[in-house]
C-alpha cells in the first residue's frame, strides 16, 4: 500500500493528460436520483490510505517539542484524516476513466456507477474546505496551510498532471504522502525545522522503491489503462536499478534521526538493521533474473513493515512527546 | 433502477429512499459532531480560542 494511492494508479505508455474513456460510459444513470449509500462515500475516502496518513501524522505530532492538548491533537488528526480522504475522493473523481479499465478498481463507487462523478467532486471539495478551515480555526494557520497544499498537490499536481504525463509521477507525487508528519509537527509547534523535514524525506525516498516494486509485478495490470509508470516506459532493468539507488539514499536518511541526536540508540539500531534488510532486498530485485516478481513482492511487503517500524519506534522512543506532556498538563 | 416518473415529478424507489435517508442521517451526525467539536474546543481553549497563531 502506498501513501500516494491505494492502487488506483495504472500504467503503460499514454499521451499526456488524455482521458481514455468517455465520461458518459461510467456515468450510468446520470438522470436518476442517487442511490449512493453511506458506505460508498466512505469508500471514496480510501480508508486504508487514510489510516497510514493518520499514523504518520500522529508520529509527527507526537515527536514535536512542546505540548498540545489531547482534544486539539485529536482535532488536528481528524482534520488531516478528512483532508486525506477528500484527496482520495478527488482522485477517484478524476481517475474514474482509468479505474473503470482495471479489474481491481472498477468496483470503486464512481466507475461502478454507484456515485456520480459530480457527487464525488462535490464531496471531495466540501470535505477539503471543511478540513482546512477547521484546522485553521481550531489549531493553527500553518498546519492548515500545509494541509491545503497537500490536498492541492495530490489532487492537482499528482492526479491531474504528473500521473498521466511522466514516469516520474510517483517520485514527485510522493511528496503528497510525505507531508502528513510535517502537518502534525506544525500543529504542535506552529513552525517547521530540520526534524520534520527528515520525516518528510524518509517517506519521500521510501515511496519510489515501494511503488516501483509493485509496478513491476503488476506491470500488465498497470499497462491496461495507460499511465506511464517507469517499468512500462523505461523497462524493468532500469526500474530495478532505480529501486536500488533510491533505497541506498533512503537507508541513511532512515538512520539520520539517530545520527543527528533526535532519537535514541534503539531507533538507530532498528533503522540500521531494517535498512540493511531493505538494501539486501533491493539488491535481490536488481540481480534476480527477469521478471523478478518474487523479489519485488518481497521488497514491496517489507517496505511497508520498514516504514511502519521506523515511525513506530520513533513514536515510542520519543515518549509520545507533546501528547503526554499535554495530558500531564 | 426502477425509477418511476409521473407528471408530478420523479418518484423515488424504496431503495433510493433508504439510501437518501441514510445519507441524510450521516450528514446530520457529521454536523452534530462538528458542533460538539467546536463547543469542546472552546471549553478547552477558553478565550484563547480566538487567538489563531501561525
Amino acid at each position: 500500500m502506498s501513501l500516494i494511492s491505494e492502487g488506483a494508479n495504472v500504467g503503460g505508455p499514454m499521451q499526456g493528460g488524455a482521458r481514455l474513456v468517455e465520461p458518459g460510459l461510467y456515468e450510468a444513470g446520470i438522470h436518476e436520483p442517487s442511490s449512493a449509500e453511506v458506505g460508498d462515500y466512505i469508500a471514496l475516502l480510501k480508508p486504508r490510505v487514510m489510516s497510514l496518513v493518520v499514523f504518520t501524522a500522529l508520529v509527527g505530532l507526537a515527536v514535536a517539542p512542546g505540548s498540545i492538548h489531547p482534544v486539539e491533537a485529536f482535532t488536528a488528526l481528524l482534520c488531516i484524516a478528512v483532508g486525506a480522504g477528500a484527496s482520495g475522493a478527488l482522485n477517484m473523481w478524476f481517475d474514474a476513466d482509468i479505474d473503470a479499465l482495471m479489474t481491481r478498481t472498477q468496483r470503486r463507487p464512481v466507475p461502478a456507477g454507484r456515485v456520480r462523478p459530480g457527487e464525488a467532486l462535490a464531496f471531495g471539495l466540501t470535505l477539503s474546505a471543511f478540513a482546512v478551515v477547521v484546522l485553521g480555526l481550531l489549531v493553527n494557520i500553518l498546519s492548515a496551510a500545509l494541509l491545503a497544499f497537500t490536498i492541492f498537490f495530490y489532487a492537482v499536481i499528482y492526479t491531474m498532471w504528473l500521473k498521466r504525463s511522466t514516469p516520474q509521477n510517483i517520485v514527485i507525487g510522493g511528496a503528497a504522502g510525505a507531508f502528513p508528519p510535517m502537518i502534525g509537527w506544525a500543529a504542535v509547534t506552529g513552525s517547521l525545522s530540520l526534524e520534520p523535514l527528515l520525516l518528510f524525506a524518509i517517506i519521500f525516498f521510501w515511496t519510489p522503491p515501494h511503488f516501483w516494486a509493485l509496478a513491476i509485478y503488476k506491470k500488465s495490470d498497470y499497462g491496461r489503462a495507460g499511465v506511464p509508470m517507469l517499468p512500462n516506459v523505461a523497462g524493468d532493468t532500469h526500474t530495478r536499478l532505480q529501486i536500488l539507488l533510491y533505497t541506498l539514499v533512503l537507508v541513511p536518511l532512515g538512520i539520520a534521526p539517530w545520527l543527528l541526536g533526535y532519537a535514541s540508540v534503539l531507533y538507530g539500531a532498528v533503522a540500521a538493521v531494517t535498512g540493511a534488510a531493505m538494501v539486501l532486498l533491493a539488491v535481490q530485485v536488481y540481480r534476480e533474473a527477469s521478471p523478478a516478481d518474487r523479489a519485488c513482492r518481497h521488497l514491496f511487503a517489507f517496505s511497508i513493515l520498514y516504514l511502519f517500524l521506523l515511525y513506530a519506534v520513533l513514536l515510542v522512543d520519543r515518549g509520545w512527546g507533546g501528547l503526554l506532556a499535554g495530558v500531564a498538563a | 433502477m426502477d425509477e418511476k416518473k409521473s407528471g408530478e415529478g420523479v418518484v423515488l424507489t424504496e431503495a433510493q429512499k433508504r439510501a437518501r435517508r441514510s445519507r441524510s442521517i450521516a450528514i446530520a451526525l457529521s454536523l452534530l459532531a462538528l458542533v460538539i467539536l467546536f463547543y469542546v474546543m472552546t471549553l478547552v481553549k477558553g478565550p484563547a480560542v480566538l487567538v489563531r497563531p501561525i
